[in-house]
């Protein structure tokens, strides 16, 4: 897929997505690493393209699920920079009014349940929300988010296999950052290829470069178009990398320096900026305004959520039973 | 008026629930299989042909049915999931306890998981694996609502509250109790077949009943206990000790209001519990009890329980692990003289 197939536009909110990602996680770590914000933190940067990929190919009333490193899938599924730092924050203006923190992002107006930190838990439950889509006949999709590590867990075999017998439209979208935590995949599967898991429950599966944003808007596209015509689910697999550590301080000492290297050379902003330009429609100084339009959107958020409104000891019992 | 089993009642509940509301379907294994059983124990038989494409027959895979009842529920759709036996809860446990008891809470109040889970239990010579009383897991979980039915009139009128509820209600069954038949009845089944009118009713989530009054010591049972604790009232009876029997019925929440004006009345209790004394729900009873009413007790609280060993499978060591009508008329005796 070439730029030129794209409206400029269009790209440069692409852009827009995956530097947010990026700048978002960047001062989130720098506040956590400062000590101001609470909690702990699993981020994904070196993984922008994925969540910025697919959730571009969603319709808004599509549904994702998410896990605990869903920063980047809950900014790509238009929950708002604000709404989250507040989140973090433990404010009740928060997304999950501060009951949610890092790992439950979620946000159901915008269709993003709260993430499930339990590495393959969502995926029965994309199932089951793609089942009653079906029951309800409503064209809608869900793509459901998890890591390699996910794969060995049985909710995949039990959530994929059902997905499978029964066509439901769900997208699953396995982030292959290579470790899950930090294990590598090849210690942990003979076959490290995700999406040939697909043809054993006798389904399409898909292997993407997952730093390339428009390979993976591609083959997300392709595959919610299959979901709604009913010969859903596909298995996509997005080849991907973290920047950063599996959470906290964690210094990735078990990433070996030429695999970092190489993978850092394919950073998926990087390469999409180089695309943009040679576009020839597209500037330095347009991508340079686009980054500090954000910076200056986290900074004023940084300062809001500061001060945004904590919980009482009254909020502790509410919100358990509906 | 008509009488009926619990699974017949069962069935006619959730037959009717689902007429009445087209969100609401069933999920499970072997439930609505053609020529099958209708479930293990015949609740859902002959509802497949009544209800297409809404008795779900899923792989065996516990989890993932769970989860997808789950993901089903928060889209809007009442899913009522069978498990086929309780001791599988087990391998769902993931998806009840970390995803539908505890969205609602981590979304701020923005999720709602309007699901059903009924589960048998109870020793019925299968041995461990599939007999254990699984409620006590459940009943320390925030966000999840958790009864046992003792009669066809309760599990009809507890299945449609529980379906009409917008949390994650566990509907706990006794095999022993269910009336199932044909080739599905169980041996040394006990009756707990009731009148069932003929109007739509519910009975509420959180209300326990007294099934018998009496003024000289309170017996708290739920489930095949409560049967075996009118039992022991009755030989009571005989011997001029009069029990309060209350079936507990709702295990979470547990209703203290009721519990606690017959103990204010009787001033002795005792807690039949199905199931292995250490880290029961009779353990959770008895301290609510000393919280909420420990006062007015003119004795220490009685529990009656099974040993602390897995279900055995040979009929006289199952006989002895389950507590019967003798053992709690025994500890009745022994705590009104005390």
């Amino acid at each position: 897929m070439k730029t030129t197939d794209h409206p400029r536009e269009f790209l440069l909110g692409l852009y827009h997505q995956l530097v947010l990602i990026r700048e978002f996680e960047e001062r989130v770590k720098f506040l956590f690493l400062e000590g101001t914000m609470p909690g702990t933190i699993h981020q994904c940067q070196g993984q922008e393209a994925t969540a910025v990929g697919v959730c571009a190919a969603l319709r808004s009333d599509d549904w994702i699920t998410s896990t605990f490193r869903g920063h980047g899938h809950a900014l790509a599924k238009g929950l708002g920079v604000q709404e989250m730092l507040d989140e973090l924050f433990g404010a009740t203006t928060g997304c999950c009014k501060g009951k949610g923190g890092s790992m439950h992002m979620g946000n159901m107006d915008k269709g993003m349940l709260p993430g499930i930190a339990i590495v393959a838990g969502g995926i029965p439950l994309a199932a089951g929300m793609a089942l009653a889509f079906k029951m309800q006949k409503k064209p809608q999709v869900v793509a459901c988010f998890f890591g390699d590590g996910a794969v060995a867990e049985g909710a995949f075999h039990e959530g994929v296999n059902m997905a499978a017998i029964w066509k439901l439209p769900v997208i699953f979208v396995c982030e292959n950052n290579q470790y899950g935590a930090s294990t590598r995949i090849d210690k942990v599967m003979n076959n490290t290829c995700v999406s040939d898991r697909a043809a054993s429950y006798v389904f399409r599966g898909e292997t993407v470069d997952g730093n390339d944003v428009l390979a993976v808007l591609d083959a997300a596209q392709r595959a919610a178009e299959e979901c709604r015509a009913g010969t859903g689910p596909v298995l996509l697999e997005l080849l991907t990398y973290r920047r950063t550590g599996h959470s906290r301080r964690d210094a990735c000492h078990y990433q070996p320096k030429t695999e970092k290297e190489q993978w850092f050379a394919r950073d998926p902003i990087t390469r999409f900026a180089e695309k943009l330009l040679a576009r020839g429609d597209v500037t330095e100084a347009d991508l340079a305004a686009i980054k500090a339009r954000i910076d200056q959107e986290i900074t004023d958020g940084v300062e809001r959520a500061k001060v945004a409104p904590q919980p009482t000891l009254a909020d502790l019992t509410t919100d358990v039973l509906a | 008026m008509k009488r009926q089993g619990i699974a017949e009642a069962l069935r006619e509940g959730i037959a009717e629930e689902m007429t009445r509301d087209e969100r609401v379907f069933c999920i499970g294994e072997d439930i609505g299989v053609p020529g099958g059983w209708g479930g293990a124990f015949t609740v859902t038989l002959g509802l497949s042909e009544k209800f297409p494409g809404r008795i779900i027959d899923t792989p065996i895979a516990e989890l993932g049915f769970t989860g997808m009842a789950v993901g089903a529920a928060m889209m809007g759709m009442r899913p009522i999931a069978d498990m086929q036996y309780g001791d599988f809860l087990f391998l769902a446990s993931d998806q009840l306890i970390n995803n539908a008891a505890k969205m609602r809470y981590m979304s701020g109040g923005t999720v709602k998981v309007p699901m059903v889970m009924r589960a048998p239990i109870g020793a019925t010579g299968r041995g461990s694996q599939h007999a254990q009383s699984m409620e006590r897991y459940f009943i320390g979980v925030p966000g999840l609502k958790v009864v046992a039915v003792s009669t066809a009139y309760d599990a009809k009128g507890m299945l449609k509250a529980a379906v009409r509820d917008d949390n994650p209600v566990m509907i706990f069954e006794h095999k022993l109790l269910y009336g199932s038949k044909g080739a599905r009845a169980e041996p040394g089944a006990v009756d707990a077949t009731s009148d069932i009118p003929e109007e739509d009713y519910v009975v509420p989530l959180d209300k326990a009943a007294v099934r018998r009054e009496g003024t000289h010591v309170t017996i708290l049972g739920w489930l095949l206990m409560a049967h075996f604790a009118a039992a022991a009232a009755e030989q009571l009876a005989k011997e001029g000790i009069e029990a309060e029997v209350i079936d507990v019925r709702s295990l979470s929440p547990i209703d203290y209001e009721t519990i606690g004006a017959s103990i204010r009345k009787t001033g002795r209790v005792i807690i039949v519990e199905e199931g292995p004394k250490t880290g029961g729900v009779a353990g959770e009873i008895a301290a609510g009890i000393m919280e909420h009413c420990g006062d007015a007790l003119m004795a220490s609280v009685v529990r009656v329980a099974s040993a602390d060993v897995p279900v055995p499978f040979t009929p006289i060591l199952e006989n002895a692990y389950r507590p019967d009508a003798v053992r709690i008329a025994e500890a009745a005796r022994r705590l009104v003289q005390s």
